[in-house]
C-alpha cells in the first residue's frame, strides 16, 4: 500500500492522549525498575555460582535501553554488546526467559548455549548480544541494508560502548552506512570506561559525537540519565532513518554504577568511588520517579507498590531458572549447522 | 555440452540463481562497475542492477559483516572478496560472527552466506598474496569449506552453495580462472561434501583438491608410462570431508599420498591421513605421504617460487616413496 512520506509522518508523529501517554510513563519506570532488580539478582546469584562465565551489570544505563527500544516498533532489528540484559528486558523478552539463559537452562531464550553474552529471540528481531567489542556493529548495518535491500521501514539500532568508538569495525561500518544511506541508529553508551580505562586515556578526541563527522552522518549528544530525553532523541533518529534512510550516531552519556563485569569491583584503581557516589546521584530510575511524582502521575505509595510487584516477579524467574533443567547431552551437537537437502535445495 | 572457462562457470552459476531468487545478491571490491578483478561478475551488475551488485570500499571487515547481517534477516548475499589474503581482515566476521550464530542463538538465527575469492599462489606475488588459507576456516564448526578444480565443479558447487543455508568459504583457484572444460547448462547442482574420483587407477591413491588436482593428473599421466595407475581422489569440498570416497579408494589401492597447496604444518593434508590412518590402518601397505608447500613464506624469485610449490614432479616422487621404488 502506498502512503507519501507527509501522510506517514502525521501519523508517527500523532501525539498520543494524555492517558495513554501517562501509561506509558509509568511503563517506562516499571520496564527500567525491572532491568535494576534483574540486574541485582543476577549478581547475587553470579555470587553463588549459579551464573558462569562472564556476566555484565546493566545497573546506572536502564534509561538508555528503555527509552531507546521505546522509539522503535516489533519488526525493528536490534543488535547488542554484551552488556545486553536490559536491552532484552526493554525488548519485551520475559525476565524469566532472560534468567534461565544466564542460568544455562534449556529453558533459557538461546537454549542455555549462548549465555550472559549472547541473548537472542528473532521473534523479537533482537539479533543478539554479541562478545567481541565492534564486531556487531557491520552486523547492525547489515541488518539495515537488508531493510534497505527489501524496500520495508525497519530500522537496525546498534548498542556498544565508547570503547568500540577506537575499533575498526565502527569505522567501516559507519562509513558503508552513510555512503549507501542505510537505516542504522548507532547507539554509543559512552559510560566513561572500557573495561578499566578511562576515554580520556583510549581516545584522542572526547566528544564521540563527532566522529561522526568523518562520515557527514547526523550526530546528537544525549543525556542517557533521562529516559525522556531518550526517547525524543531516538524518535528523531528513527524518523530519519525510516523516512529518508539516514543514519544517526547518537552519544548518550552514561555511567555504569557497577564494575566492567562481576570480577571487577564497583571502584578501584581505575576510578574513585568519590566519582561513584557523584553519577548515583543521577540515578536514572530515581530522576523518573520524582519527574512522575511532580507530574502528578505516580505517588510514592505506588512507586512502592510498583517495585514490590516487580522484585516479586525477578524473584519468581530466579526460582523459574533455578528450578529449570539442563539442556539434553544432545544438544551439544545440534545448532552448528541447518540440514539443507541432498542438493542444496532450499 | 559448452566449453566454458573456470570464470564464466563461476559467472554461469552467479546470473542463474541470482534469477532465480531474488534474496541472492553480490557485494564486494570491485564486483560491480569494473566487472570483476578477475572477470567474475562479468555483466551482472548491467542485468541486476546496483543494489543487488553492490561496490564496497575496500574494507574486507565492513563488508563481510554486512553480509553477515543482511543473512541474518534472511537474505542470501554472495561476499566476493578480492582474494583470500585480505580476507584475513575479515576473519573475525567468519569465525565469531557467521559460524557462531545458529549455535550461540539456541538455533533461532542462520547465516545463509557465501564468502568467495581466489586463494593459493599465482605467479611471483609475494609472500602475501600467495596463500591457501583453506584449513583455518576448515577447522571451524559452523562453516562450510568448498574448493572447486574444475568449470564443471565450479559452477555446480556455486550453486548449491548459495542455496545452502549455512555459511560456506568458497575458495577458487587464483590459476584456475582461465582453464577449460565441459559444463552442463542450466540447472546443475552439486552436493557439498562429495568428493569425486577424477582418474581411476589400481596403484596408489592421490587425494588432493583445487588446483594440485591438475597437478596429481599430471603426474598420473607421468606415473602411468611407468606402468603406474593412480586413483586421483579430488576432496571438492573440504569441510564436510568426504571420508567415504577417500577410504574406498585407499582400499583398492592401499598406498596414498596427500597434496594441497597450503603448509605443511596442521594441513587439510593432515586430518586427510588423520581419517585413513583411523579407519583404513589395515588396508595401509605403506605410511601416507604428503606433499605440500614449502613451510615458508612465498618467495618472489622465479626459482625459489617453483621450489616452494606443489608440481607433479614432487607427485611422482611421493608416489614412488608410497611404492617403495
Amino acid at each position: 500500500m502506498a502512503h507519501s512520506t507527509a501522510a506517514r509522518r502525521a501519523r508517527q508523529t500523532a501525539k498520543p492522549s494524555p492517558s495513554a501517554l501517562a501509561e506509558e510513563y509509568r511503563g517506562w519506570l516499571r520496564q527500567m525498575m525491572v532491568i535494576r532488580r534483574f540486574e541485582e539478582k543476577a549478581g547475587e546469584a553470579y555470587s553463588l555460582g549459579k551464573i558462569g562465565g562472564f556476566c555484565h551489570l546493566y545497573i546506572g544505563q536502564e534509561a538508555v535501553a528503555v527509552g531507546s527500544i521505546a522509539a522503535l516498533r516489533p519488526d525493528d532489528y536490534i543488535v547488542c554488546s554484551y552488556r545486553e540484559h536490559g536491552h532484552a528486558l526493554a525488548r519485551g523478552m520475559s525476565p524469566r526467559t532472560v534468567m534461565a539463559e544466564l542460568f544455562g537452562k534449556a529453558a533459557g531464550c538461546s537454549k542455555g548455549k549462548g549465555g550472559s553474552m549472547h541473548l537472542f529471540d528473532a521473534e523479537r528481531h533482537f539479533m543478539g548480544g554479541h562478545g567481541i567489542v565492534g564486531g556487531h556493529i557491520p552486523l547492525a548495518t547489515g541488518l539495515a541494508f537488508a531493510a534497505k535491500y527489501r524496500n520495508t521501514e525497519q530500522v537496525a539500532v546498534c548498542y556498544f560502548g565508547e570503547a568500540a568508538v577506537n575499533n575498526g569495525a565502527f569505522h567501516e561500518a559507519l562509513n558503508m552506512a552513510a555512503l549507501w544511506k542505510l537505516p542504522c541508529i548507532y547507539i554509543c553508551e559512552n559510560n566513561r570506561y572500557g573495561m578499566g580505562t578511562a576515554l580520556e586515556r583510549a581516545s584522542a578526541i572526547y566528544d564521540i559525537s563527532e566522529r561522526a563527522s568523518s562520515y557527514d552522518m547526523i550526530n546528537e549528544v544525549v543525556d542517557g540519565q533521562d529516559v525522556l530525553v531518550m526517547k525524543n532523541a531516538m524518535d528523531r533518529a528513527v524518523e530519519r532513518a525510516r523516512l529518508e534512510k539516514a543514519p544517526t550516531l547518537l552519544e548518550v552519556r552514561t555511567y555504569r554504577f557497577m564494575g566492567h563485569s562481576m570480577s571487577d569491583p564497583i571502584h578501584g584503581h581505575y576510578r574513585t568511588k568519590e566519582e561513584v557516589e557523584e553519577h548515583r546521584k543521577r540515578d536514572p530510575i530515581a530522576l523518573w520517579s520524582r519527574k512522575l511524582i511532580t507530574d502528578s502521575l505516580m505517588d510514592e505509595p505506588a512507586i512502592r507498590t510498583l517495585d514490590a510487584e516487580v522484585t516479586a516477579e525477578i524473584a519468581e524467574a530466579y526460582e523459574f531458572a533455578d528450578k529449570a533443567p539442563d539442556p539434553e547431552p544432545g544438544e551439544l551437537f545440534t545448532d552448528v549447522y541447518k540440514e539443507t537437502g541432498v542438493n542444496g535445495e532450499r | 555440452m559448452p566449453v566454458l572457462t573456470y570464470r564464466d562457470a563461476l559467472n554461469a552459476a552467479l546470473r542463474e540463481e541470482m534469477r532465480r531468487d531474488p534474496d541472492v545478491f553480490l557485494m564486494g571490491e570491485e564486483v560491480g562497475v569494473y566487472q570483476g578483478a578477475y572477470k567474475v561478475s562479468r555483466g551482472l551488475l548491467e542485468e541486476f542492477g546496483p543494489m543487488r551488485v553492490v561496490d564496497t570500499p575496500i574494507t574486507e571487515l565492513g563488508f563481510a559483516g554486512v553480509g553477515v547481517g543482511a543473512a541474518m534477516a534472511g537474505l542470501r548475499p554472495v561476499i566476493e572478496f578480492m582474494t583470500w589474503n585480505f580476507a584475513l581482515l575479515a576473519i573475525d566476521q567468519l569465525v565469531n560472527s557467521a559460524a557462531k550464530m545458529r549455535y550461540m542463538s539456541g538455533g533461532q538465527v542462520g547465516v545463509p552466506a557465501v564468502f568467495r575469492g581466489p586463494g593459493g599462489a599465482a605467479l611471483q606475488l609475494g609472500a602475501q598474496h600467495s596463500q591457501a588459507f583453506e584449513s583455518y576456516y576448515a577447522h571451524i564448526p559452523g562453516l562450510k569449506v568448498v574448493m572447486p578444480a574444475t568449470p564443471a565443479d565450479a559452477k555446480g558447487l556455486l550453486k548449491t552453495a548459495i542455496r545452502d543455508d549455512n555459511p560456506v568459504v568458497f575458495i577458487e583457484g587464483e590459476m584456475l580462472y582461465n582453464t577449460k572444460g565441459e559444463v552442463p547448462e542450466g540447472e546443475y547442482t552439486i552436493p557439498l561434501g562429495q568428493a569425486e574420483v577424477k582418474k581411476s587407477g589400481r596403484d596408489v591413491t592421490i587425494v588432493c583438491h583445487s588446483k594440485t588436482v591438475s597437478v596429481a593428473l599430471k603426474a598420473a599421466e607421468q606415473l602411468a608410462g611407468e606402468g603406474i595407475e593412480a586413483d586421483v581422489v579430488d576432496l571438492r569440498t573440504i569441510r564436510p570431508l568426504d571420508h567415504t570416497t577417500v577410504l574406498e579408494s585407499v582400499g583398492r589401492t592401499h598406498r596414498c599420498v596427500v597434496a594441497e597447496e597450503g603448509w605443511p604444518f596442521a594441513g587439510v593434508g593432515a586430518q586427510v591421513v588423520d581419517v585413513i590412518q583411523r579407519e583404513a590402518f589395515d588396508e595401509l601397505d605403506a605410511p601416507v605421504v604428503r606433499v605440500t608447500g614449502a613451510d615458508v613464506p612465498m618467495p618472489y624469485n622465479k626459482q625459489l617460487e617453483k621450489a616452494a610449490k606443489v608440481d607433479p614432479g614432487k607427485v611422482v616422487e611421493a608416489v614412488g616413496r608410497v611404492l617403495y621404488r
